[in-house]
């Protein structure tokens, strides 16, 4: 069995089983911890605080405190701004944050697009899946990949060359952004024939994907799954006090 | 376990230098160094529940909350960063309660926290963060960073490792039910003495009441004022109302010394209060840390709903004043100069009072303005959630206060109005350790200067 046959065999099939039962084992055991009943009576009413945690998953605007004290102008700056609570900073915390946040957004926009629209990608969800749809041209493609390739860097130069950034991160951050960055490039390798063999630079794009898919449960890639359930859970619990969501 | 019995403090050496962790611990009581990680580690795993530990997983390390802090926003001190206040807390839990704990401990990846971290990481807790909120607002994945803080105080307080100052506090609280040790006999004559002060009757112990207010010793010490304010505009609204002598002041140092017995305890003398008298609300004094700890924390500490209402005394103005029983004459602040609301956090952010200032400032024609940042991202004043207590902490407070004095001095005001009586303090010790021509004002007494009729 070849080195390809292998990744895309009981390569792909061990990083699925881990990948599946991984993230279920993770979240279960962390739903199946204690559970803190709110017993105070909320501001807001049930009602109240589910719209918070909507709030703070899917919209928009900056927290409205002063009623009557906004202009019709400030409403309708606040409609414009239309971000998710949480995902975008607020107003008043973009300056400080602008710079990281747009690297973040960028990189992931980029992750996505390619994934989804890259023709090989395709290819392989429609052979898992059934369904297909248009790819982006390749010309596109190759320049999303190698401006999401700098934007992974310049993610990481962020994380050095920060002193919070450099006295949080750990193991998980740093491995986490390697495998990424190495499915990434050998994507971009194999897509423009480039390192050698094409059937080999494939084999070690897949390979590193394999990684990717069994690490996944165990680091901070989970957040994909951690960003609902934290963000509306915040949303909820700070919203029935009535405070700023 | 007693605050004179082996207290150390290591604080005086390194006071003046903010930049020497390792300098900033006390211990209280004469457990061993072991005794005192277990004591933590024990309290760290049964505080994290299903909703602390979604928190504590979904941190990505982005850093943002570092940019929402008082402290680093102050310093620059990258220790200062938010979520890395809690890291004793989450090395803990993914040792010992997290999704894979067992492999983490097996291949020893995640080491057992160590006393010489628990000291270091017993400023980060209590010198550095005034519960303000303001990082649990920026996190892109919805952390509450403040209530992982509030769970991490609650390890360290039982590993008997909380600064002096602010132990003392609780303590004395916990053995006599206020700061000053004061019997209830000493408080009720105290109470009724600020009456004759202000040529008014406080009622004590009225059978049949409707309300029952609370205050702190704190204010009726600092401000007995606020504490006539407050019946002034009780008698004015025509409030069928008492003080209780069993339950006269409201503060909670357990709640911000990390002490959830002794949270409890005060909890429960005011919930035990209300219920002999059967009143329908209480009506809680301009501290918003005792208005938090009751209203918020109250209800679980005390294991089931309480039977009447919890309502900070701006929310209580608010609320009379949009019934039209609270009718207030326009005028301007104390002085006729320009007046700045500086709004409390812990009031706005953890206790969801957000529109009272607004509503009854305007209502009685005060011209105010608001600090650049305002509203839901108030900056907090540096002396909340025990800093202001805390005194080895005060050359870092000071640090964050001077942010404030200068937000404050870029509006042009002549005086500060605020309505949480943990603010007034901490801008009267600033005015008076920077010699700041500022005068500082309680809400609750220029809403009662402004009573119609």
């Amino acid at each position: 069995m070849d080195l390809l046959s292998i990744a895309r065999g009981p390569a792909l099939k061990a990083a699925l089983a881990i990948f599946f039962f991984g993230i279920t084992w993770r979240l279960v055991t962390i739903f199946l911890l204690r559970h803190n009943w709110q017993l105070s009576f909320a501001r807001e009413g049930r009602a109240g605080a589910w719209s918070g945690a909507l709030k703070s998953v899917f919209t928009f605007r900056r927290p409205r405190l002063s009623r009557a004290r906004r202009s019709s102008m400030e409403a309708t700056a606040d409609a414009a701004v239309a971000v998710g609570s949480r995902s975008w900073p607020h107003p008043p915390f973009v300056r400080r944050t602008l710079y990281g946040e747009t690297i973040g957004y960028l990189y992931h926009i980029g992750l996505a697009l390619v994934v989804i629209f890259g023709a090989p990608h395709i290819l392989v969800l429609k052979s898992f899946f059934g369904v297909g749809w248009p790819a982006l041209p390749t010309p596109i493609i190759t320049i999303i990949s190698v401006l999401t390739l700098a934007l992974l860097f310049a993610a990481l130069m962020r994380r050095l060359g920060s002193p919070v950034l450099r006295h949080l991160s750990n193991f998980d951050d740093y491995f986490s952004w390697s495998i990424v960055t190495l499915v990434f490039a050998t994507g971009l390798m194999a897509h423009g024939h480039l390192g050698g063999p094409y059937q080999d630079v494939l084999a070690w794009h897949i390979l590193s994907f394999d990684l990717l898919l069994a690490w996944f449960p165990f680091g901070k890639l989970m957040h994909a799954f951690f960003l609902t359930p934290s963000r509306a859970i915040a949303g909820y619990l700070l919203k029935r006090r009535g405070a700023p969501v | 376990m007693t605050p004179d019995n082996r207290v150390s403090s290591a604080a005086a050496i390194a006071a003046s230098d903010i930049r020497q962790p390792h300098g900033h611990y006390d211990e209280e009581g004469g457990a061993s160094a072991q005794a005192r990680v277990n004591a933590a580690v024990r309290s760290f795993v049964l505080d994290v529940g299903a909703v602390s530990a979604l928190r504590l997983d979904s941190c990505v390390h982005c850093g943002m909350c570092a940019d929402a802090c008082p402290f680093y926003v102050a310093t620059d001190d990258p220790r200062y960063t938010p979520i890395h206040k809690v890291e004793p807390l989450k090395q803990t839990y993914k040792r010992e309660a997290g999704p894979f704990a067992p492999f983490f401990k097996l291949l020893g990846l995640k080491r057992k926290v160590t006393i010489e971290e628990l000291h270091e990481w017993e400023e980060l807790l209590f010198d550095s963060c005034t519960l303000c909120g303001r990082c649990s607002l920026i996190c892109p994945m919805g952390i509450d960073i403040t209530a992982l803080i509030e769970d991490a105080r609650h390890g360290m307080s039982e590993a008997g490792l909380v600064p002096k100052a602010l132990y003392e506090k609780a303590y004395r609280q916990h053995r006599s039910g206020n700061v000053f040790g004061l019997s209830n006999e000493e408080i009720t004559r105290r109470l009724a003495g600020i009456g004759q002060e202000h040529g008014i009757d406080i009622p004590i112990d009225r059978a049949g009441a409707e309300i029952m207010v609370c205050t702190t010793v704190e204010e009726m010490d600092a401000y007995p004022a606020t504490v006539a304010a407050m019946v002034r505009v009780l008698e004015h609204v025509g409030a069928n109302y008492t003080f209780c002598s069993q339950a006269v002041d409201a503060s909670n140092y357990g709640y911000v010394g990390g002490s959830l017995a002794w949270e409890r305890e005060g909890i429960v003398r005011i919930v035990e209060a209300a219920k002999r008298y059967g009143v329908r609300t209480v009506v809680m004094p301009e501290d918003a840390f005792a208005y938090v700890a009751l209203r918020w924390e109250g209800t679980e500490l005390y294991g089931k709903a309480l039977p009447f209402e919890v309502k900070h005394i701006s929310e209580f103005m608010q609320e009379e004043l949009a019934a039209g029983r609270l009718r207030l004459k326009k005028g301007n602040g104390a002085d006729g100069g320009a007046v700045v609301l500086h709004e409390s956090s812990q009031l706005l952010r953890r206790g969801g009072v957000v529109g009272a200032p607004l509503d009854l400032l305007e209502a009685m024609g005060v011209a105010f303005k608001r600090p650049a940042d305002h509203g839901a991202f108030a900056w907090c004043c540096g002396g909340g959630g025990g800093v202001l207590e805390n005194e080895r902490a005060q050359p870092l407070r000071y640090r964050v206060f001077e942010a404030r004095m200068r937000e404050i001095e870029a509006t042009q005001a002549d005086e500060i109005v605020t309505c949480c009586s943990v603010c007034r303090r901490t801008f009267d010790d600033g005015v008076d350790r920077f010699g700041w021509d500022k005068r500082i004002v309680g809400l609750t007494e220029m809403v009662a200067a402004h009573l119609a009729g």
